[in-house]
Order: C-alpha cells, then structure tokens, then sequence
C-alpha cells in the first residue's frame, strides 16, 4: 500500500517534471525539470526493485549528462527573449497527437492486452538478492563483448566531440616541435659562389645576391 | 559440263566490274572498257559453247550445287547452277546484248566523266544476270533479282547530279521494292509449302499442292498455289513493269541509253518473264493465277502501246513499246506458252535493243537531243543508223520472215487457242496492240528519219544548256547531225542481224521441236504450243502465210495510218489532238497512274505517316509515355517535395503519424 | 504492489510529452536533446518494467547499454550543438532547414 502510494506521488511529480520540460521557456528551467524527471523515475525503479540502474541513473544522467547539459546551455549565448516566444499556431495539434498516442498505448495496456497477465505485480525478490552482482555476473560474462564495444562507443563520443568542437584560429603563432626538430642544413644556409674582386678594376656588376657583403 | 567452266561465266564481268569500278583510276579509261569488254566477251564465247554443246547434245542438263553458304532449320542456302536449255538461251541473249552495249558505250559514253563507273557497272549487271538465269534454287534467283535492281537502281542515277534522274531511280526502286515483297513472299509460301529452297524439290512438289487451302481468314482461303503464284508474279510485275507497276519503266530513261537498252528493254525487265517461265511446273496447276497473268499482260500489252502514240520523246516511245511487248510475253506465259514467251524474250531482246541503240544513236547525232519533234529527215545524215533502226521497226511491227513476226503471230494465235478465262479479252488486246505497235513505230520513224528536218539553230542549243552535265564536249561539232562512230554502228549492225534472222532459223526447232525438254513444263490439256506445231507449216510457209493473216494487214494498217498522219498529212494530227482533246489528256497523263501513286498512295502513306508521327509518337509515346512519365514523376515529387519542410519536428511529426497508426492499428486489429 | 500496466502507462504518458515537446519547440535545440533523453528514459521504463515481471534480467543489461549510448548521444549532440552555434549565432530550429526539399 505504501509503495502503491509512493508510485503515484513519484509518478505525478515525474508527469509533472516532464511537463515541465515541454513547457517551460527558458531552457536552464527546462534542464531542471530534467534532472527531477530522472530523479523521480529512480525513485520509481528502486521501488521495482532495479536497484542498480536507478543508482547509474542518477550518477550518469544527473551527474554526468545533465550537468553537460546545463553547461551548454549557460555557455551558449542565447537570446532567452526570442527562445520564450515558444509555441507556434500548430501547438494544438501536438496536443491532440500527444493525446491520442496516450490514449492509444492505454487502450493497448489496458484493454488489449499483451498476452501476458499484466495486472499482476512482480515476484518480491529474496532479501539477499543483490541486484548489482547478478547484473555484473551477467554483464561480464554473456554481454563481456557488448560491454567493450560499449566502451569504445564512448571513447569515440569523447574524440568525436573534441574534434567537433575544437577551434583553430587562423594567425595562431605556436611552435611546432617536429618540424624544428627535422630542419636541415639546406634549408637555412646557401652557398653563393663568387668571383674574386679586383682592385683596378670596378668590380663586375652582378644580380642579385653579387652586389651583398 | 564443267563446274569451272559455269562459274567462270558470270565471274568473269564480276572480276572485270571489280577491276573497272575499284581501280578505274588506276588503269584509265581505256584498260577499263577494254577489261570489261575482254571479260563479258569472254563469258558470251564460253555461254554459246556451252550452249552449242548442249544443243549438240553432247553435255547433259546440268544442275548441281557448287557451294552451301548456310543451312539453317534444314533449309539449304546454296549458290548452284542449273543449266538447261532454257537458261542457257537467256545466257546466251544477256552477254551477246551485253557484249554489244559495252561496245557501244565506248562511243556513246566518250566524253562522260563517269566512263569507267559506267563500265563497272554494266559489267556488275551482267553478273547479276547471269546468276539470275543460270540460279537453280530460290535463293540465288532473289540474290540475282535484287542485285539486278541494285545496278539498275545506280544506272538510272548514273547522273546523280540531275534532279530527274535521282527522282526516277528512287521510283524505279521503290516501285520495285513493292513488286520485290510479293516476290519474298512467294517464295517463302514456296518454302512454307515444299520446305525446299531448291527448283527440282519445289517443282515436284508443286502437283500435291493442289488441293491445298491457304487460310486467310476464318472463313476465307484460298488455293496455296494461287497464293504463291500469284505473289511471285507480283514480283515478276514490278521487274517487267506490268500495269500496275509499270510506272518506273519510262522514267528510268533518265539513264545512259546503252543501259536503257541492256537492263530496261534486253534482258533485266524480261526477268519477270524469265522467271515465271522457269517457275511453269509450278503455274501450271493453278488456273487463276494464270488467268491473272494473262489478263494483267493484255492489258499491258495494248494500253501502254497508246501511250507510245502520244509521246514525243524517242527513248520514251520505244520504252512503252518495250511495256507493251513485255505486255505480250505476259500474255504468252498467260496462256501457258511458255516458250512462245521466251522465244518473243529472245528476238525481242535483239531488236529491242537495236532500237534503243539506234535512238542513242540518232540522240547523239542529233548532240543529246530527245523531242522527235525537233527531229526528222535524219535518214540522209545517219544512214547506218536509220537502216538499221528500219530493220528494228520491222522486226518489231511483225513483218513477215523478220524475227519478231515469228514470236508474235505465234503468242497471237496461242491466245486465239487458249480457252483459259480472260483469252478471249486478250486476244482482242493483242491483235489491237499489232496495230498500236505499228502506229508507235512508224510514228517515230517518220517523225525521227524522214519528212523535213526540224532541227535548226535553236534546238540543238536549247540541248546543249540542257544537257550541259555531260554534252559540253560537242562544242566542235557543229550543230549539224553527223553519224555515229564505228564504234556505235558496229553494234547496230551486230544487233540487226539477229533481229532480222533469227526468228526464221529458231522457230521450228525453239517452239515445237522439243527444245526446252523438260525446262518448261505445260500440262497437255493447256499446251496451246504443241497445238499450234501440229499443223505448223515450216517457218517459210508460215511466213508466207502470215500475208493472209489479219495481224498483217492491222500492222499493214498501221504502218499506213502513220504515214498519213505523221508523214504525209501531219494536220491530222493536231486535229486529232484537238477533237479527241480528253483522250489526249488521259493518254498524256499516262492514265493517270502517277497522279494516282503520288496523290492517293504516297500522298495517303504520308498522312498516315504524319498521323502516327502526331498521334502515335509525338502525342502518345513523347507526350504519353515519356514526357507524361516524367511529368507524372515531377508532379508527384513536386507534391511530396512539400513534406521535406527541412524542419526536424515535422519530421518527427510524421514519425508519430506512423506511430499512431500502428498503434491504432495494434488496438483495432481482430 | 506496482502492476505492469501502471508502469507501462506511465512509460507511454512520459514517451508522449516528449514527442510533444518535439514537436512544440520551435526555438531551441538543446530542448530536443533534452526531449529526446527524455523519450529514452521511456524506453528504459519499459525495458525495467519488463525486466523484472518476466523475471529476465537482460532487460536491464540493455538499459545499460541504452544509457551508454544516451550518453555518448549527449556529447555529441552538444558537441554538435555548440560548432552550429559558432557558425550561425541561432540554435533556433526553424532557422535549420537546410533539408528542405
């Protein structure tokens, strides 16, 4: 009974924060409306008894993404005026179709059925169950391959988005090690052969580097 | 008989056609005729030995194979020679003609730019011909026929530079390829029927095809024999420019004389005649077909024989003449008088050709001069030439003891033999045609030889300007007439003696001692030839007889009527002309056939054309299929082009369009 | 006791707003990115859910690499977000329409 009530409190905060997301003008709002979204779907996985998820939940979405996000957000210099003028004339019609997909996916749960018993609850799990261990057991065991190219998916966001975003302004002056490293002779010094100057007469006129000491 | 000896026959004016035409710049004018006229002599001697032996009887038919070019479906495409009796008459005719015409073209063609062209190609169409004559199966045969077309197709050009004469070769061409369809398709009902392309298997198949139904519709056929005789004679329509596909004959006088003489009255336009003769073991069996024939012939025979009366250009009359002999071949094979045909073939080939020689002849005297009405009183200056086109007339007109008197009196009194349907209307065509033909023939006589001379300053330069392509040469001349060179009388004297003798010492043995054999076959109860030899006096006494005959007193008549008219009385002439003026017009516009082919056929084919152009291809197919495809594909992507706004939320509108709709469709399905 | 429906209920009322405030915000970039880990937070609702009432704990194993990738997600559209801005001063949607057909 407690947790019945407890999935309705969380549930009607996270509508509400996901409403907030929507509709909210200014977009730092519209992050924090995020963050309590994950914070009450946590909330509501742990009452489910998926306990690790809610934690990596919290720690990689509120941590790690929605803090990236707030970040952007106040980085990018926007026009918060013209972000607030919002909806457009075809508002009503995201509504209806909003609507209509709710109504339709609780038509299916409800009264169509998915071929299993979905009004039941699920099976209570033994007090010494540990969630995270029979999780890794199978993470680093059947999904051990997965779970590299997991890995370096991410190493590749990190690189892809380094890459993105890196600047490099024209007019720079920076040193370039190799390159100083790899010069040679030739590239600095030139031998210029010359005739042998005579006193009596004028010395010949040459092009160029001739006429130089 | 020896294979090498056969195939030298007609490859040797090949090699001389490819040596003159390729290399004529190489060897000069004069190796090129001398080269031409070595081979194509060289292949008349080794044609009349041939023919001497087998006449002797010393060498047997010849029909063999000497080389399968393919074989496909079982069908076998051979070049093979089949020399019979009949095949090697027709050798014999086309290289003495050809002999005499390359002769005769040194002269004619002496100051022409195109001399060694011309050669090659008189050499190129006796080649053709005689692979034409000497084929044994089909195959050769419409080898020979389109290859015959070809030359005679570049020979009408042979001026390519005048207008005229590129109209008349596309007509003499297209006119023919029309005659050419009905031939391919009788020779493939021929093929369909026997399976054979050789003459041997399709003539002895031809007696079971008798009761053999062609089914052209559901509820209409008709004999299979009809059908294929039928078709192969339309062929035979277009070469020997039967009505109605007569039309390309007087225009391809365009051309150089010596060919007009050589292909367009000796020897290619006589193919048709040749062939059906060939083909009797298959025409004989069936009875309309050769209804068809005879009528078609008569009607050629006497119509276009008006048409000589009225014109006025030399080379023309004697090119309606050469139609309505042709017409009298027609009417010859028409009444099964296969041999009768050829042998009219024969002597008309020799005088005919005389004819069109001399009037080359008389049209360079007179420096490339054509209207007869410039003409006259040409006998005093020309008189080898107006001898001999005298013996030519009288040969043609039917004079007795002249050659053509024989095979014409002869077709005539087959036809009045005949029972066949349309003898009877044939036989009135032809005994009128004796008196046209020798009102035509004297008609131009008179007006080209005798009478007054009407050529004066202003007409011989009128053709200088006109002929100015060719005739500048003459300048030296003079305008007076002079005869032509030995080089140009030689062959008229050559030509004459045939057409005067050679009726009298081949009829007894060509028409009624068995000479064809077995080359032409007739069925006895069609066998109007072997009637007539049964009470054939001798060829002295026919002759003789033939003074009591009424063709001899109509030609007799005619020959007067031509005097009085043209001659002695022209007035009456210009009365005729006037009275008879809607007469005069029909026949001045050749009964209107050209008007009819170019207002109605040619006419109506462009409409069509121009209605499948605009309906077909331009509105349908360019507007339909491919601008409408394209547009269609525009339009819809115009219309679809609006959904990719480029703004990412109406694309994830659309998503959840998806979205819904699977849903609903999750909630509502059964 | 939690039922499945509840929670599925939940999960498809959360996908919902979020694809509404997709398509409601015309102005601002990062709120699509907050949008859409918001809409992945309904997926991994639903895989949670699952998870424990069929009593399969794979579910959970793909949360995780769900949120992996929702991470990595982030940086890159923020790393994106921030080159956009650079270039253009806007991060306004209805200014990105270079798609447009």
């Amino acid at each position: 009974m407690l947790v019945q009530v407890l999935f309705y409190a969380f549930s009607a905060v996270l509508i509400a924060a996901a409403l907030g997301v929507v509709v909210t003008r200014n977009p730092v709002h519209s992050a924090m409306c995020l963050v309590l979204a994950f914070f009450t779907s946590a909330a509501i996985w742990l009452l489910i008894e998926a306990e690790f998820l809610a934690i990596v939940l919290v720690l990689v979405y509120v941590g790690a993404v929605m803090v990236l996000f707030l970040f952007v957000v106040m980085m990018l210099d926007i026009n918060v005026e013209e972000v607030k003028r919002g909806f457009t004339r075809y508002a009503w019609l995201g509504w209806l179709i909003a609507f209509l997909v709710i109504a339709q996916i609780v038509g299916v749960v409800w009264f169509r059925g998915l071929g299993i018993d979905a009004t039941q609850g699920a099976v209570p799990l033994p007090a010494d169950y540990s969630n995270t261990r029979e999780l890794g057991a199978v993470l680093y065991t059947q999904y051990v391959y997965p779970f590299e190219l997991a890995a370096v998916l991410l190493l590749l966001a990190i690189v892809a988005a380094i890459s993105l975003t890196m600047r490099r302004r024209p007019g720079l002056k920076a040193q370039d090690v190799a390159r100083q490293v790899a010069v040679r002779r030739e590239d600095r010094v030139r031998l210029v052969k010359m005739d042998a100057v005579t006193r009596d007469a004028p010395a010949p006129r040459q092009d160029g580097e001739g006429k130089a000491p | 008989m020896n294979p090498n000896v056969l195939l030298a026959i007609p490859l040797l004016p090949l090699a001389a056609a490819i040596l003159a035409g390729l290399f004529g710049r190489a060897i000069g004018r004069t190796a090129a005729h001398v080269v031409t006229i070595l081979g194509v002599g060289a292949s008349f001697l080794l044609s009349a030995s041939v023919a001497a032996q087998l006449v002797g009887g010393e060498v047997q038919v010849y029909n063999e194979t000497v080389y399968t070019w393919l074989i496909s479906d079982g069908i076998r495409m051979e070049v093979g020679f089949l020399v019979d009796h009949l095949s090697v008459l027709m050798m014999c005719v086309v290289t003495f003609v050809s002999l005499c015409v390359h002769i005769y073209t040194i002269g004619y063609m002496h100051e022409d730019p195109g001399y060694q062209r011309f050669f090659a190609y008189i050499s190129l169409f006796t080649f053709a011909m005689l692979m034409l004559v000497m084929s044994n199966n089909f195959m050769q045969l419409f080898f020979g026929w389109e290859a015959v077309g070809v030359v005679s197709y570049l020979l009408i050009g042979f001026w390519y530079t005048r207008p005229t004469a590129i109209f008349a070769n596309l007509k003499a061409f297209l006119v023919n390829r029309v005659g050419d369809f009905g031939f391919v398709l009788g020779i493939a009902g021929i093929v369909h029927y026997t399976g054979s392309l050789d003459y041997q298997a399709a003539f002895a198949a031809a007696p079971g095809l008798q009761g053999v139904m062609f089914q052209l519709t559901d509820t209409w056929s008709v004999s299979a024999l009809t059908l294929i005789c039928v078709c192969l004679f339309i062929g035979a329509m277009g070469k020997s420019a039967q009505v109605p596909l007569h039309v390309w004959l007087p225009d391809s006088m365009e051309g150089p004389t010596p060919i007009s003489a050589l292909i367009h009255a000796a020897t290619m336009v006589t193919a048709g005649i040749f062939m059906v003769a060939r083909m009797s073991p298959v025409f004989e069996y069936s009875e309309a077909a050769m209804s068809f024939v005879l009528v078609i012939g008569a009607t050629t025979a006497l119509f276009m024989g008006f048409l000589g009366v009225v014109n006025n250009d030399i080379k023309r009359v004697v090119a309606y003449s050469t139609l309505s002999q042709l017409g009298y071949m027609t009417v010859a094979l028409g009444v099964s008088a296969y041999s009768a045909a050829i042998f009219h073939l024969m002597t008309h080939a020799f005088f005919k050709a005389l004819l069109f020689l001399a009037a080359g002849s008389v049209i360079m005297g007179m420096h490339h001069e054509q209207d007869m009405r410039k003409m006259g009183g040409l006998a005093r200056v020309m008189p080898v030439t107006a001898i001999t086109c005298w013996l030519g007339a009288l040969a043609l007109i039917g004079t007795p003891f002249f050659s053509g008197f024989y095979s014409k009196d002869i077709i005539i009194e087959a036809v009045h033999e005949s029972h066949r349907w349309g003898a009877t209307y044939a036989y009135w065509c032809v005994m009128a045609g004796v008196f046209v033909t020798a009102l035509y023939t004297f008609r131009m006589i008179f007006m080209t030889f005798h009478g007054a001379p009407r050529w004066g300053h202003g007409a011989a330069h009128d053709a200088h300007d006109a002929h100015g392509a060719h005739g500048g040469g003459h300048g030296g001349h003079g305008e007076a007439p002079h005869e032509s060179p030995w080089v140009v009388t030689v062959p008229l004297v050559l030509l004459a003696i045939p057409s005067v003798l050679i009726g009298f010492y081949t009829v007894q043995p060509v028409l009624f001692g068995d000479y064809f054999g077995s080359a032409i076959q007739v069925l006895e109860k069609n066998d109007v030839v072997a009637e007539l030899g049964q009470h054939f006096p001798g060829a002295y006494a026919f002759a003789l007889a033939g003074v009591m005959h009424p063709p001899f007193w109509l030609a007799l008549a005619g020959v007067l009527t031509a005097w009085v008219v043209f001659h002695w009385k022209p007035a009456i002439a210009g009365a005729f002309a006037t009275r008879l003026a809607p007469l005069r017009r029909v026949l001045d516009q050749k009964y209107y056939f050209d008007w009819f082919n170019e207002n109605v056929l040619a006419a109506g084919s462009r409409r069509l054309g121009r209605l499948f152009w605009k309906a077909g291809d331009e509105f349908l197919i360019d507007g339909g299929l491919v601008n409408g495809s394209a547009g269609l594909v525009g339009a819809l992507a115009g219309v679809l082009r609006r959904l990719q706004t480029g703004y990412l939320y109406s694309y994830a509108f659309w998503m959840v369009i998806g979205l819904a709709a699977l849903l609903g469709w999750f909630l509502i399905r059964p | 006791m939690i039922t499945l429906q509840q929670l599925l209920t939940l999960s498809g009322i959360l996908f919902a707003l979020s694809f509404a405030g997709i398509f409601l915000n015309r102005k601002n970039v990062i709120l699509l990115l907050m949008c859409i880990e918001l809409m992945l937070l309904a997926v991994n609702f639903n895989f949670v859910a699952f998870s424990r009432f069929l009593g399969d704990l794979d579910g959970q194993v793909f949360v995780f690499f769900v949120l992996t990738v929702a991470a990595a997600e982030a940086a890159i559209g923020l790393a994106i977000l921030v080159v956009l801005f650079r270039e253009r001063r806007t991060i306004s949607v209805e200014d990105l329409d270079t798609m447009k057909g």
